[in-house]
């Protein structure tokens, strides 16, 4: 049990916490009635997609990807400035240094692109609640089925 | 009663498949794994490849910007796009544009909405703090749009920040009195605005013969030595787009969504 715990679950334990947290934002998604707590999941699950992403760029004894100035200075370095003369040497950058910057791209987006679909989701709520006075699905549902009964 | 059942069921199924597949995955915090260092003998790692030559090409020192404004142009300039849009849409979903209806459905409050310093004393201290505290986040907030080249921040968080202060301004006041400064026709103009500045800098390198959202085409423009300070000042300017567009759609979603549309009375 404890091995299993030491060699499966510790090193994986971003993973582990991703998958539950989407399960609990499906499982709301799936089983709620209530509108507004389906786009609570589906924000849950959002989350959990995003830590999935921005667990993926971490590095052990990596520093944010932004290229440190001693770095750019050239101090933190010892080899000697490029033999072209007058041209400032390049500075060399070790990539393993810093987090990994692609999947914080793209999650910056997703965060925003996210808000703005549950700005969308929430007016479509709204407009909703204003046909039919209620918010749960079942009996949006009935009444719904109800109109088309009468036409 | 069964259908949660059913929910649980197919949760639980999908969460075991998932953490089989969780056995594979590189470890946590590995600096050698496929998604940090490129499969071997397979096609390098474009992380690498962008943390290794992100300063030489744009003479950027923070990478997510480089990436976000120059290398994936396209992806932002779209993602922007898909902001505008949501904005139109709940336009269309809730914007109440019918004038006769208006006596009809009177402000619940009026002292709410009829708010002065003097007028309304609830709302004294709150209003007055967040009144000061506005400009402040303003300020940080461009603080954040500019020096996203050279620390974390960037035209997506400070345009969150400046519309979170117009949206604090209508918390904390009244959204009538916001939008006498931050009209709708203002907010929405500015959404396109931002588009227009994104859009019409990567249009500029077409005109001496270049791609679209080429920035290095720009030096001459910016009068700068070479290409990589180009491409540097052209983010700055894509990122105030970007701003410009998200503060503007994030205080539209506000107004719509806590009027139902009418952008009278709310919270």
């Amino acid at each position: 049990m404890l091995s299993f715990f030491q060699e499966t679950i510790v090193p994986h334990f971003n993973f582990w916490i991703y998958v539950v947290i989407m399960m609990i934002g499906l499982w709301s998604v799936i089983a709620k009635n209530n509108l507004v707590k389906k786009l609570i999941g589906l924000s849950i699950f959002q989350t959990a997609i995003l830590l999935l992403y921005v667990s993926l760029a971490v590095k052990e004894g990596a520093t944010i990807p932004v290229i440190e100035s001693q770095v750019l200075a050239g101090s933190a370095h010892t080899e000697p400035p490029a033999a072209e003369g007058g041209k400032k040497a390049l500075p060399v950058i070790n990539p393993d240094g810093y987090a990994n910057p692609l999947p914080h791209v793209l999650m910056l987006t997703a965060i925003v692109v996210g808000v703005a679909t549950l700005g969308v989701a929430l007016a479509l709520t709204q407009m909703i609640y204003k046909d039919f006075g209620t918010l749960e699905e079942d009996e949006v549902l009935r009444k719904i089925k109800a109109l088309h009964d009468d036409v | 009663m069964k259908a949660k059942i059913f929910a649980s069921l197919s949760v639980l199924i999908t969460g075991a498949i998932l953490l089989y597949a969780v056995t594979d995955f590189p470890d946590f915090g590995d600096p050698g794994s496929p998604p940090n260092a490129g499969v071997p003998g397979g096609a390098p790692s474009a992380s690498r490849y962008y943390l290794e030559n992100t300063y030489r090409d744009t003479k950027v020192p923070n990478v997510v910007t480089a990436v976000l404004a120059d290398y994936r142009g396209y992806d932002t300039m779209f993602e922007t796009v898909v902001i505008l849009t949501a904005g139109i849409a709940i336009f269309a979903i809730l914007r109440v544009l019918r004038r006769d209806d208006a006596p009809a459905a009177p402000d619940p409050d009026p002292a709410r909405t009829d708010h002065t310093i003097d007028g309304d004393h609830h709302r004294i201290i709150v209003g007055t703090t967040c009144r000061i505290a506005a400009p402040l986040i303003q300020i940080f907030a461009l603080y954040v749009v500019a020096h996203g080249h050279y620390s974390p921040g960037g035209g997506f968080q400070g345009g969150v920040m400046l519309g979170a202060s117009f949206i604090l301004l209508a918390l904390s006041g009244s959204l009538r009195e916001t939008l006498t400064r931050f009209s709708e026709s203002d907010y929405m103009r500015m959404a396109f605005i931002g588009i227009v500045i994104y859009a019409g800098l990567g249009l500029l390198p077409m005109w001496v013969g270049r791609n679209f959202l080429d920035y290095g085409a720009l030096s001459g423009l910016f009068m700068t030595k070479g290409e990589e300070m180009a491409r540097s000042h052209s983010m700055l300017g894509v990122e105030i787009g970007v701003a410009v567009t998200v503060m503007s759609i994030m205080f539209a979603m506000f107004a719509n969504l806590s009027t139902r549309g009418r952008l009278r009375g709310g919270l």
